[in-house]
């Protein structure tokens, strides 16, 4: 671990970003692996700017009605469902 | 037997059709492929009860093949890892380098090919999860070039980069396989049809041994700071294909110097993206919580997440965040355009580009998962072949003074795959 360690504040302002909880470890883990990380990242600075060949291209249907899962089938693998749908948390 | 090296995740047998190519073939696929009705959990324990209520379209065309699926292969949790060490069910032993890990993230399915408990095995390959354990296990491993094989059904880490490919003894069995999953597919809109593209599907027939007059290009980047005994496999490999015919010569490729990092910002920023989706309410563990929203996700994703998944998400939701998109994000894009300009230069002038696949033996168990940048360093041969969108296969090399396996890489142009299957074909 060569690089000063990132600061921990930082790491938890992105775990709040990514919906991810971290414990006191996790953060204090991630300070010192990702200074290593990031300082290697850096080194995209010495990438030349270059010219990239536009050769994507949006590939398009026609929106038609198909064939797709039933209402059961998606719900199956949900752990709450109420009247056909997907149950969130509880707000209160 | 395969419990003794904890290859599946899940062994349940999906019967396929009564004819076809792959009868009488057992064909092991990854757990990140949906599979209608048999678990399909990504090594992780935010899916560990996930039954898919469909089948990805390789899994159809398996079943139509007339393939049996023997079970749900153990892999680093959603494709994360080079060691089939980060999966929530415990890692994946190496049949073939007893102490040391099978590679990832494919690694169970190199296993059990490995070990003969299946014929053959769908992995599938984000930055080399097809190469490294077919290398790190003595097996074959083909990752086809982006577009041939379909995506739908695959559980996204980094859509940009993976694709589905076989893992096999030998090259023929490898090509039979892909010649059963490749071709378009409407649910898949980046697949393309290969015959538009001045070639066929007739990959086993390639598989002909015959390397008389083929052009090899040996990127030194590739192979300067390689173990020494890993360089002298490859070496002895090379020279057994110029023994049959054919010439090779060393090409330079200085933007592969940038892949890893390139490699890394990429897919970790995608991973973010994809990985947003487990929240726990349509699929996956909630964890039951209430309250805000926010925190009752962030909650059940501390909760249902490893490490190394927290760690890609974290540092790709980093990478595209406010400030930091032109600097890391942006300059990954250019790196990977370069990586792709230098790949078509030098396929230019070679009909294969080789290496070894992996610049390393097999670690040994435990190594590399408290230096998370050490083994991110381990795919430096693997990800520019990702990152260019080109075919590759990693084919056994050799072994080194302590019988570890080492695999040789060959790249080839796009929708090549016939050329590296030909070229690979000689040695294995």
């Amino acid at each position: 671990m060569s690089e000063p360690a990132v600061d921990p504040e930082e790491v938890r302002h992105v775990a709040d970003l990514a919906r991810v909880d971290l414990d006191d470890d996790e953060v204090a883990l991630f300070s010192e692996q990702f200074a290593d990380i990031l300082a290697y990242f850096d080194t995209l600075d010495e990438v030349p700017e270059v010219e990239r060949e536009p050769e994507l291209t949006n590939v398009m249907r026609p929106d038609e009605t198909r064939e797709s899962l039933s209402q059961e089938e998606a719900l199956q693998n949900a752990e709450e469902t109420e009247d056909g749908y997907f149950k969130g948390p509880r707000v209160s | 037997m395969s419990g003794t090296y904890n290859g599946y995740i899940t062994e349940e047998t999906i019967e396929g059709a009564d004819d076809g190519p792959l009868v009488g073939k057992t064909v092991a696929v990854k757990d990140n492929i949906s599979t209608e009705g048999v678990p399909t959990t990504c090594g992780s324990a935010m899916l560990d009860d996930y039954v898919p209520p469909y089948d990805a379209t390789v899994v159809a065309r398996l079943k139509d093949a007339g393939a049996t699926i023997p079970g749900k292969t153990n892999m680093d949790e959603f494709g994360m890892g080079t060691t089939t060490e980060t999966s929530a069910f415990g890692a994946t032993e190496n049949p073939a380098a007893e102490g040391h890990v099978p590679g990832g993230s494919s690694g169970g399915s190199a296993a059990v090919v490995a070990a003969g408990d299946a014929d053959l095995a769908l992995g599938t390959d984000t930055g080399g999860s097809v190469r490294c354990p077919a290398a790190f296990c003595g097996v074959v491993g083909i990752k086809p070039t982006y577009g041939l094989v379909s995506r739908y059904g695959l559980v996204a880490y980094a859509n940009s980069l993976e694709q589905i490919g076989p893992l096999a003894p030998t090259v023929e069995e490898a090509a039979e396989l892909l010649e059963v999953i490749a071709g378009p597919d409407e649910n898949d809109a980046t697949t393309r049809d290969a015959t538009e593209q001045n070639t066929d599907y007739d990959f086993a027939a390639a598989a002909d041994g015959d390397v008389d007059g083929l052009s090899i290009g040996v990127p030194t980047e590739l192979v300067e700071g390689a173990d020494e005994e890993v360089v002298d496999t490859f070496w002895d490999a090379i020279d057994e294909l110029e023994a049959q015919g054919a010439t090779y010569h060393e090409v330079d490729l200085p933007s592969v110097e940038h892949a890893v990092e390139a490699y890394y910002v990429i897919a970790m920023s995608e991973a973010s993206s994809n990985l947003a989706r487990f929240d726990g309410v349509r699929y996956g563990t909630s964890g039951g919580y209430e309250g805000n929203w926010n925190e009752s996700f962030a909650k059940a994703r501390e909760e249902g997440f490893g490490p190394e998944v927290k760690r890609r998400i974290l540092l790709g939701t980093y990478a595209l965040s406010a400030g930091y998109q032109d600097k890391y994000y942006k300059k990954a894009q250019d790196a990977r355009a370069w990586v792709k300009q230098d790949f078509d230069e030098a396929l230019d002038d070679a009909d294969v580009l080789a290496s070894p696949t992996m610049p390393v033996p097999p670690f040994e168990r435990g190594e590399s998962l408290d230096d998370p940048l050490k083994m991110y360093l381990a795919d430096a041969n693997t990800t520019p072949v990702n990152l260019a969108n080109l075919p590759a296969i990693s084919v056994p090399a050799g072994e080194t003074s302590d019988g570890l396996p080492v695999g040789l890489q060959l790249v080839g142009p796009a929708f090549g795959e016939k050329t590296i299957i030909r070229a690979g074909s000689a040695l294995a």
